[in-house]
């Protein structure tokens, strides 16, 4: 699989990014202010699940107020990501984190669109102990994503 | 972010005003607490260098930017925000409001991350004049 992240490196988009003195800092910031959309769009609904902050509003209504910032939070990501990993694919390859982030990001992913908004929207689960699991599970594997995802920096 | 995008009138439109300012605020208190004592930890690591650190500053000098707009946010506007809390877009000054504080909490993120870049350091590569002035190169003789 190592050809296919050399290849990644070699990319013209790659080696701009490497090559720029300021351009990877700039897309840094840009993937961080991303994370503060998506954490945001993502908390704000797991800790209303756990009966904490927007108390006023369904679960349901919270959920659907926060998805379109969820899914532009993640986009912006996404998008910054992919260019900071094709600045240094090589590196990730024998990145530890980046393994550990990338299976950590897929699992959350699927548990976010496929368990957690289902059980958001659902008004007969509100406040139930499921609902609880749920929402801490998706605390648990965000923070996963971001602290593996801070520490490929040291490695 | 969620408090400034419905204060901008353009998130959460659903939700009153003042049902985001009051109760994801108190979240956002203790998170900001978190975040001066990790970062006064982080600080002390290399206190030196963080305090002549260009980006540093300029994290400072947007923290007290955003303190002093959410203070006149809330002494002013937002003691009318029962008035106007269920209405989808806020008034112009709360909205304006929510304007300096996306930008100066955005500007803080960047900042922060930049202070690891060490390109204008006072004891690294050459430095303008008016740098070393902005950074306070000469006070602790880093490099004169």
């Amino acid at each position: 699989m190592l050809w296919f992240f050399e290849w990644c490196e070699a990319t013209w988009l790659g080696t701009a990014v490497r090559t720029s003195v300021g351009a990877f800092p700039l897309i840094e910031s840009i993937h961080l202010l991303g994370l503060g959309l998506l954490g945001g769009a993502i908390l704000v609904v797991d800790l209303r699940m756990l009966g904490v902050g927007l108390t006023g509003q369904r679960v349901a209504a919270v959920a659907r107020e926060a998805r379109p910032w969820l899914v532009l939070g993640l986009g912006t990501m996404v998008l910054t990501g992919t260019l900071l990993f094709l600045s240094e694919a090589v590196k990730c390859y024998y990145n530890t984190s980046f393994w550990v982030k990338m299976t950590a990001l897929v699992i959350a992913l699927c548990h976010t669109f496929l368990i957690r908004q289902p059980v958001a929207l659902d008004p007969e689960l509100e406040s139930s102990t499921r609902s609880r699991f749920v929402a801490i599970g998706s605390m648990a594997l965000w923070f996963t994503v971001a602290a593996a995802g801070r520490w490929i920096g040291y490695s | 972010m969620i408090n400034d995008l419905r204060l901008l009138g353009v998130g959460f439109r659903s939700v009153p005003a003042g049902e985001i300012t009051i109760r994801l605020l108190r979240i956002t208190r203790f998170a900001f607490v978190v975040m001066v004592v990790t970062g006064v930890l982080l600080f002390y690591s290399n206190p030196l260098r963080y305090y002549h650190n260009i980006f540093f500053r300029i994290k400072l000098v947007l923290l007290v930017v955003s303190a002093v707009n959410i203070w006149l946010f809330h002494g002013r506007i937002h003691r009318r925000v029962a008035e106007w809390q269920h209405d989808a877009v806020p008034p112009r000054q709360a909205r304006l409001a929510g304007l300096v504080s996306l930008l100066a909490w955005s500007g803080i993120v960047v900042a922060g991350r930049l202070v690891a870049y060490d390109w204008f350091d006072c004891d690294r590569n050459v430095q303008t004049a008016f740098m070393m002035w902005l950074q306070g190169c000469a006070t602790s003789g880093v490099a004169e």
